[in-house]
């Protein structure tokens, strides 16, 4: 009864002083007004014109669309990608989990360090090192390969859906590595240990108790993987635009930038936006039916220390496995990008006769590259910060004002979450380019609205669940002892929070620094973003300095991530 | 210190009524014991004093100033009512350390720094915290971080401090500690107590007076702790402060039986002249108010007797009545041990009537 009277109490609170538009109401509807401008209008206007065509009614542009033979193409090379991504994925990410959480595998620590690195790594960067090195024609493994072996054709062509299948697997698997990971330490080992004393073999214990203790986090995990693998941009432009192979993202993209920029090209992509949401709507309530995510209290918060199973025999090659792999998908790639950009023309061996600091000097000396960076740090700067406000705002609404269609406020900010990055920017093109009065096109502010609506559900996920520990009785006694409901919510709430807000900054800070979906489909003449910078290098032919670009982008994110597990690891006893 | 009084206070949520007409009056300089079962609307009581709830109706006062009327149309907001709190979970803020945490009201209510500090010091040595003043939260103990909550409510207020539920986190041992040191504060200090609870024991340990309140929010009894132990006035009150048999009492044929099961048991004590035996009566009896006496006409038989240490514990057979039956442990040993399994005479002493 208590938390139901808590509940109804906050919401009387304003009323109670005697005010009837207090502070409580002040923020509610301001969060409603906002989620209305920033994710409501671009999401409607997609939706306006793809169906109507200068006020009236047309579903013909729709149904060509749907019914044309390359977009059908590429929305079946969509959801072949995402399938085998997500199903590699999750195998992968389930077997190394349980291989660093659950074995006596040496190196732990270092290992699932570098288990993590593809996660902050830009997926277009890594597109691009394998492209250098597996390209069908000169590609340098694949040169090299030929050399060796005498070969007539490239043994490896990483320009085909399998190659572009492979490299969203190494940059995805971390979704479900990290969940499961995480389940499988917060596990009660007593439940595996009694499973054992009533007599279960090893190999029993891991099918019939462990696998499906951690299921909700592989589901989880799993739906990461199948969303982002869906909405990917990076990697199927990078390696399929030069052999024809287009996957819906990167259909929309190339109609829009072929019409270059035109109402109708805009429109086209629209239409497709619409059937790209449609399959990742399908794939989300199919993957819902076959993973049906039950939630286990048996998984606690605290951390335990789970009996490690022993490897024997097998701990060598195991290990060896591990090893491969981490060089494989972190360390070439890295390489890779950091050789590259210092070999003097693209093509070159790369010995250290042809390496030169030419590229970089370049790429500090053209104002393009300094503007895209200066740009790239303001938008995410602006982004992390007004979102940061934002998400804890309508937190706050959702979690402690509890108003009515407080269930609107939170999908309305989790919604573009799952909405594709391609298809947010069509969105917020249609909405904010001169139709609705307010022309924000090639300004580096539409960028900012398209970033705010794509993280805003990231710092508002954080806050909430720093708000719910929270407990209503600490701001009460804050108003008993005199102070007012602002007062309260300046000295007792937002203190308590604050780690929270930090960490929700980061967490848009990061992905928006390397951000080329959106961003790609929004540039102006002066407002590229770093990704779009490199991104538009590799296109120009300019890989040396493309990749001497992607090795500052990378530097500069190792450099922000340190900063942040620093900080997350110091905050006090809350 | 200040009197307090609700008046007439009515709350609910949609159609069902938490409060009803509520009134009750706290003496000036005492500690009141607000006791009733869990639910019944003590929390929602306190809020409303707090001005954290708002009633339909009815009036609140401390001192002579008024809070709340609906009538009136006066409602003091929560941070101008003055009233210190303690609340169930403490709700000391983890990010300020203990003087911090005490100095806060003063710091709202504007007190010279100076002044502050020397009354945040003060209220720090009355809970014995002296020493942790630049300690935080996480480093303190739940009992400690309780006597911070205390300190933080004795310099919000030198009126009136409302105390819900404080001290239920703690164990038994840290509990009565607690509660000496709550009554041994404010009788050094005077201050105005409404202590909330569901628990009779730690209510009968602190308070001057007691107000039962019972599962749809009315008042039952109000009054001194002995008032209510030795004269509940009702079958709620009775039953509620303590561990208590109720047998049915029938009269037929111009006489009066016990009701034992299907079994009548002549019982010839006297009873009170207005007792209405058309209704429905029962015999409320506390366990050590029955004992054994082999010459007594009412017979029991002795199902299982349990040792607690003090005394022991019986469960005997009236008919088919099963009766608690406790006996000090030295008149057990002076008197000798029933055995389980034995019949034996059973006096009542001290029995209470009781409409059902």
């Amino acid at each position: 009864m208590s938390y139901f009277s808590r509940r109804k109490n906050n919401r009387d609170l304003a009323a109670i002083d005697g005010r009837h538009f207090g502070l409580d109401q002040a923020m509610t509807g301001l969060s409603f007004i906002l989620l209305a401008v920033i994710v409501v209008i671009p999401v409607f206007m997609i939706i306006y014109h793809a169906f109507f065509f200068e006020g009236k009614f047309s579903p013909e542009l729709f149904s060509t669309q749907l019914l044309d033979k390359d977009n059908l193409a590429s929305m079946w090379n969509t959801i072949k990608i995402a399938f085998w991504v997500t199903l590699l994925g999750t195998i992968v990410g389930v077997f190394y989990a349980w291989l660093l959480g659950r074995s006596d595998i040496p190196a732990k620590g270092l290992m699932r360090a570098l288990f993590n690195i593809p996660y902050m790594f830009p997926p277009f960067l890594g597109a691009m090192a394998w492209d250098l090195l597996l390209n069908g024609r000169s590609g340098y493994l694949n040169r090299w390969l030929m050399d060796v072996f005498h070969l007539s054709k490239a043994p490896f062509n990483i320009n085909s859906l399998g190659g572009i299948v492979f490299v969203e697997l190494s940059y995805y698997f971390p979704f479900v590595f990290m969940q499961v990971v995480s389940a499988l330490e917060r596990m009660d080992p007593t439940l595996e240990e009694s499973a054992r004393i009533a007599g279960a073999k090893q190999t029993t214990v891991i099918r019939k108790i462990t696998l499906p203790l951690v299921l909700p986090a592989i589901s989880a995990g799993a739906l990461l993987i199948l969303i982002s693998s869906l909405a990917h941009f990076g990697v199927p432009s990078i390696l399929g635009f030069s052999q024809g192979i287009y996957t819906l993202p990167t259909r929309i993209y190339a109609v829009i930038s072929r019409s270059g920029g035109s109402f109708d090209g805009i429109r086209q992509g629209a239409a497709l936006s619409i059937m790209l949401v449609l399959v990742v709507a399908i794939a989300l309530v199919i993957q819902k039916k076959v993973l049906s995510s039950g939630s286990y209290d048996i998984i606690k918060g605290k951390s335990m220390r789970p009996t490690l199973i022993k490897l024997r025999g097998a701990k060598l090659p195991l290990f060896l496995l591990a090893v491969l792999t981490l060089i494989f998908i972190v360390i070439v790639p890295l390489a890779m990008i950091f050789l590259v950009g210092l070999v003097k023309a693209y093509g070159l061996p790369l010995i250290p006769e042809n390496f030169t600091l030419a590229n970089y000097v370049k790429v500090f000396s053209s104002s393009g590259t300094l503007d895209s960076i200066r740009n790239s740090l303001f938008v995410s700067i602006s982004a992390g910060i007004i979102c940061m406000f934002l998400g804890t705002l309508i937190a706050y609404v959702v979690q402690k004002i509890r108003p009515k269609g407080k269930g609107v406020l939170e999908v309305l900010s989790v919604l573009p979450y799952s909405i594709p990055g391609t298809v947010l920017a069509i969105g917020v093109i249609l909405a904010w380019s001169g139709d609705l009065g307010l022309n924000l096109y090639n300004t580096i502010w539409i960028i900012l609205v398209a970033y705010l609506a794509r993280y805003l559900s990231f710092s508002m996920k954080t806050s909430s669940a720093a708000l719910l520990q929270v407990h209503p009785s600490l701001e009460e006694a804050a108003r008993t002892c005199g102070a007012s409901h602002t007062e309260s919510l300046k000295d007792i709430t937002l203190p308590l929070i604050r780690p929270a807000m930090v960490s929700g900054f980061f967490l848009i800070f990061l992905p928006a620094m390397r951000e080329v979906t959106t961003s790609v489909l929004l540039y102006g003449p002066y407002t590229r973003t770093l990704g779009v910078q490199i991104y538009s290098l590799r296109d120009a032919g300019m890989m040396p300095q493309a990749a001497a670009l992607g090795s500052v982008a990378i530097v500069l994110i190792i450099i922000c991530n340190t900063i942040v597990t620093q900080i997350t690891k110091d905050r006090k006893g809350v | 210190m200040a009197k307090v009084r609700f008046e007439d206070i009515t709350f609910r949520y949609g159609n069902h009524y938490v409060l009803k007409n509520f009134s009750l009056e706290v003496e000036s300089g005492q500690i009141m014991c607000l006791v009733g079962p869990s639910g019944c609307g003590k929390t929602t009581l306190v809020r409303c004093l707090l001005g954290l709830g708002k009633p339909e109706t009815g009036e609140i006062y401390v001192g002579d100033r008024c809070l709340f009327s609906a009538k009136r149309r006066v409602n003091v907001p929560a941070e101008r009512r003055n009233i210190g709190i303690v609340f169930q979970d403490y709700a000391v803020w983890p990010h300020m350390t203990v003087k911090e945490n005490v100095l806060y009201p003063m710091k709202k209510r504007k007190v010279p720094k100076a002044e502050a500090e020397k009354r945040a010091m003060h209220a720090l040595d009355q809970v014995n915290m002296r020493e942790y003043a630049n300690h935080l939260p996480s480093q303190l103990s739940g009992g400690q971080q309780q006597r911070v909550a205390i300190a933080r409510a004795l310099v919000g207020s030198e009126d009136l401090i409302v105390m819900d539920e404080p001290i239920t986190n703690l164990d038994a041992k840290l509990r009565e500690q607690m509660l000496a040191e709550i009554r041994e504060i404010q009788r050094t200090i005077g201050t105005t107590i409404l202590y909330i609870t569901h628990d009779q024991q730690s209510a009968l340990q602190l308070c001057d007076k007691m107000a039962i309140m019972q599962q749809d929010g009315s008042l039952c009894q109000v009054g001194t702790d002995e008032d209510i132990i030795l004269r509940p006035e009702s079958r709620f009150a009775f039953e509620f402060i303590g561990v208590s048999n109720f047998i049915p009492v029938v009269r037929q044929n111009g006489r009066c039986y016990l009701q034992g099961g299907k079994e009548l048991i002549p019982w010839e004590e006297p009873i009170p002249e207005d007792l209405d035996l058309t209704k429905k009566v029962e015999l409320g009896i506390r366990p050590n108010d029955i004992v054994f006496d082999p010459a007594s006409p009412i017979r029991g038989k002795v199902k299982r007797s349990v040792f607690l240490g003090s005394e022991y514990d019986y469960f005997v057979l009236l008919g088919e009545k099963e009766l608690r039956v406790q006996q000090s442990t030295l008149d057990a040993i002076q008197y000798g041990i029933v055995k389980e399994g034995s019949e034996i005479g059973l006096r009542l002493l001290n029995p209470r009537y009781y409409e059902s």
